[in-house]
């Protein structure tokens, strides 16, 4: 049986902010030093006296940011989540729309879509294992 | 070191106008401590106040900045108000974070604003608000209004200041992101002399990763060793109060305005007891992976019919010292409600708490009495003291606005000097352990354990007989920290930061510089510092040192005035 390795966030009461994840995803997917420019994103809610939470790609199996996209730039992925066609996006912005979960982010300089594209760098680089790669049969 | 250029943005509160400096020549002092030296050097004038108006507030960070772990701190240099010289002070959290990512290496404040006035700093500029509404409320309260205010949640950070601030108390802090702050010096009473009631940063700017391979491989190195190594593992566990206990132990822990290095309920208020029955929760300074803040949970039942509110509020070792053992204060109820009153008005806790030494023994041998006080107050009696810490703020007579000014100020117009426990009219840290200590602070750039780790050098020459090499260990701990202090590192991973890792981290982001060239660069900050200070009226020959140290053993045995003396011509002789 083939696996497919999706982002799961499941104890972020275990967090403690510190943005490894956001500054790893930046630093080697986009090869940016801003956090800002990570497909996930760690916000505290109601402030730092806050819980933190997760804002990340669920890896959906039949993901409305891939059926919003006219261009099929982004389409679904094996056992979840999606591929990201970067030549073929004109930065529309219906992808962002369309995400339920308003986990898909835009970047305004590049004119595209911060796609998780569901490597696990973020994941090896959280220091409490709240972020993890989780098996999910194609 | 290569030539680089430093992005300086100049605020003029009093004209609301700002200037973009681009100054190369500001590349060899390389950043945070060094570059803020400089500019503050160039701008102070010490023929004026430290709350005048035109004295400059300046603010500085570092190349390896957040995108190294650790990393994660900010300078600031002004004058003094408590001192009325050198003042430095660092704050974590977000600030690094935001600042690096708005573009700037540096932002100096200076003027008057016509009215209170928050500023809102991006890449794009600067945004002069009217704070009219915000002035006078609670450091809470105004962080709640803030966030709601401004954009780029996680992205930003928000400085602000509390009601002591802006009545000028001398030791007033600027609370960085809730949980940090520029604690020590009084940044937040030259803030409030501004009108400047608080200073989001937006880092809203991108920057791309200097070399990928080479940066990606530093990274990880430091990282593993961060986080697969025991070497910052105390500070997430138990944290830094695992201090109180292991001070104790040894009889080094600053007890009842230090009649005492041993406190017979420590234990109550150890930092074991803390994480066993409070702490609720970790977190970290941005790009920090260790997590070392701890937040523990205060319930406080506030009417009769089971009315209760609960605030979580963070604790260390300097706080529980200061607001617990070194006020005799036997439980955490108490030393929570000390942290919350303190952080609510906005105030140096470490000052505050051995100023409040200083009252309750002042209070004891007859130099005040209860009319003037307004309330008792004694070791282990949280509400007397919650009392003196509101009329410092708000206060009813002219004994309390010399008191907002300091335990040296007070004792100097009130007496009991002898038993005011400040170096350089600043108030001590929580260590009691020898002469290394007792003569750091007081010769150290900024009076503080953190300049020159006397408590650090006393227990590595138990003897305290090498006199010579104590010295010598101070001054040239001091110096590197100097190099530290221009990258920001946080302090508690000196340990991951040594040479070799400094050298290749700025390597890695393109900067050349040899261990030599550090080393000089530490020396020239140093040299600086000592020049700048004396300028704005510090004298090594005018320290005095308050007769408790002597009478109290230490960690290493009871101190000895001449020694100390000693050791301050040797001082006196290297400089």
């Amino acid at each position: 049986m083939t696996t497919a390795k999706i982002l799961q966030a499941r104890d972020m009461t275990k967090c403690i902010g510190c943005y490894s994840c956001m500054l790893a995803c930046a630093r080697t997917v986009r090869k940016s030093l801003s956090p800002a420019k990570a497909a996930v994103r760690i916000r505290t809610a109601g402030g730092l006296q806050g819980k933190f939470t997760a804002e990340i790609c669920r890896g959906c199996i039949d993901p409305p940011c891939a059926a919003s996209c006219r261009l099929e730039a982004l389409v679904p992925r094996k056992g979840g989540g999606v591929r990201f066609i970067k030549d073929k996006c004109l930065g529309c912005g219906d992808c962002v729309e369309a995400c339920s979960i308003g986990a898909l982010k835009f970047d305004d300089e590049t004119n595209q879509p911060l796609v998780c594209i569901q490597c696990g760098t973020c994941a090896r680089f959280c220091p409490h294992q709240v972020l993890t790669m989780e098996e999910r049969p194609v | 070191m290569n030539e680089r250029t430093i992005k300086v943005l100049e605020i003029n509160l009093s004209e609301e106008k700002i200037k973009i400096h681009n100054r190369k020549d500001l590349g060899q002092w390389l950043g945070g401590i060094g570059i803020a030296s400089r500019l503050f050097a160039e701008m102070a004038d010490p023929s004026l106040d430290p709350l005048a108006p035109e004295q400059p507030v300046v603010l500085a960070n570092g190349p390896l900045s957040t995108i190294f772990p650790v990393v994660t701190k900010v300078a600031a240099v002004f004058r003094s108000p408590l001192t009325g010289e050198w003042g430095e002070s660092y704050a974590g959290m977000r600030l690094a974070l935001a600042m690096r990512l708005a573009g700037y290496q540096a932002i100096v404040i200076h003027g008057k604003a016509k009215h209170p006035t928050y500023l809102s700093i991006s890449s794009r500029g600067v945004k002069f608000k009217n704070a009219s509404a915000l002035w006078g409320l609670k450091v809470g309260e105004i962080g709640s209004i803030l966030r709601r205010l401004e954009p780029n949640s996680g992205f930003r950070s928000t400085l602000r200041i509390g009601p002591a601030g802006e009545k000028a108390v001398r030791f007033a802090n600027v609370n960085v992101d809730t949980y940090r702050h520029f604690g020590r010096l009084g940044l937040g009473a030259v803030f409030g002399a501004k009108n400047l009631k608080a200073v989001i940063i937006h880092g809203d700017k991108n920057e791309a990763v200097p070399n990928s391979k080479i940066f990606n491989k530093v990274y990880m190195d430091i990282y593993q060793r961060v986080v697969n190594t025991d070497i910052m593992e105390k500070y997430h566990g138990v944290g830094t109060a695992i201090n109180i206990n292991a001070l104790n132990n040894l009889g080094g822990l600053p007890t009842r305005n230090l009649k005492s290095g041993h406190f017979e309920k420590a234990e109550n208020i150890s930092g074991e007891a803390f994480a066993e029955q409070r702490l609720i929760r970790k977190m970290a300074c941005s790009g920090c992976p260790v997590g070392c803040i701890h937040i523990a949970l205060h319930r406080r039942e506030f009417g009769p019919g089971y009315e209760y509110e609960s605030k979580a509020l963070s604790y260390d070792h300097e706080l529980i010292f200061a607001l617990g053992s070194f006020l005799g204060m036997s439980s955490q109820e108490k030393v929570l409600d000390l942290i919350d009153m303190v952080e609510e008005l906005g105030m140096d806790a470490i000052t505050a708490g051995v100023a409040l030494g200083w009252v309750i023994e002042a209070y004891h041998s007859g130099i005040i009495d209860k009319a003037v006080l307004g309330t008792g107050v004694d070791f282990d009696d949280s509400q007397g003291c919650l009392e003196v810490l509101k009329n410092i703020v708000y206060p009813p007579n002219s004994f309390y606005a010399t008191l907002a000014r300091g335990a040296a100020a007070a004792a100097e117009k009130y007496g009991g000097k002898d038993y005011a426990l400040t170096l350089g009219k600043t108030e001590m840290a929580g260590y009691h352990t020898g002469h290394a200590n007792v003569l750091g602070l007081a010769v150290g750039a900024r009076h503080s354990h953190l300049d020159n780790a006397g408590y650090s050098v006393d227990q590595k020459n138990r003897e305290q007989n090498n006199l010579e090499k104590m010295v010598d260990s101070l001054i040239e701990e001091e110096k590197w920290r100097n190099v530290l202090n221009c990258l920001c590192t946080c302090l508690f991973a000196r340990g991951i930061y040594d040479q070799d890792t400094v050298v290749s981290a700025l390597n890695a982001v393109g900067i050349n510089a040899s261990a030599g060239e550090l080393n000089a660069l530490g020396d020239k900050i140093f040299k600086l510092k000592h020049e700048m200070r004396t300028k704005l009226g510090y004298s090594l020959d005018h320290l005095t040192f308050p007769k408790r140290f002597f009478e109290t053993p230490s960690l290493t045995g009871p101190l000895n005035e001449n020694t100390l003396q000693k050791m301050l011509d040797i001082y006196k002789s290297r400089i």
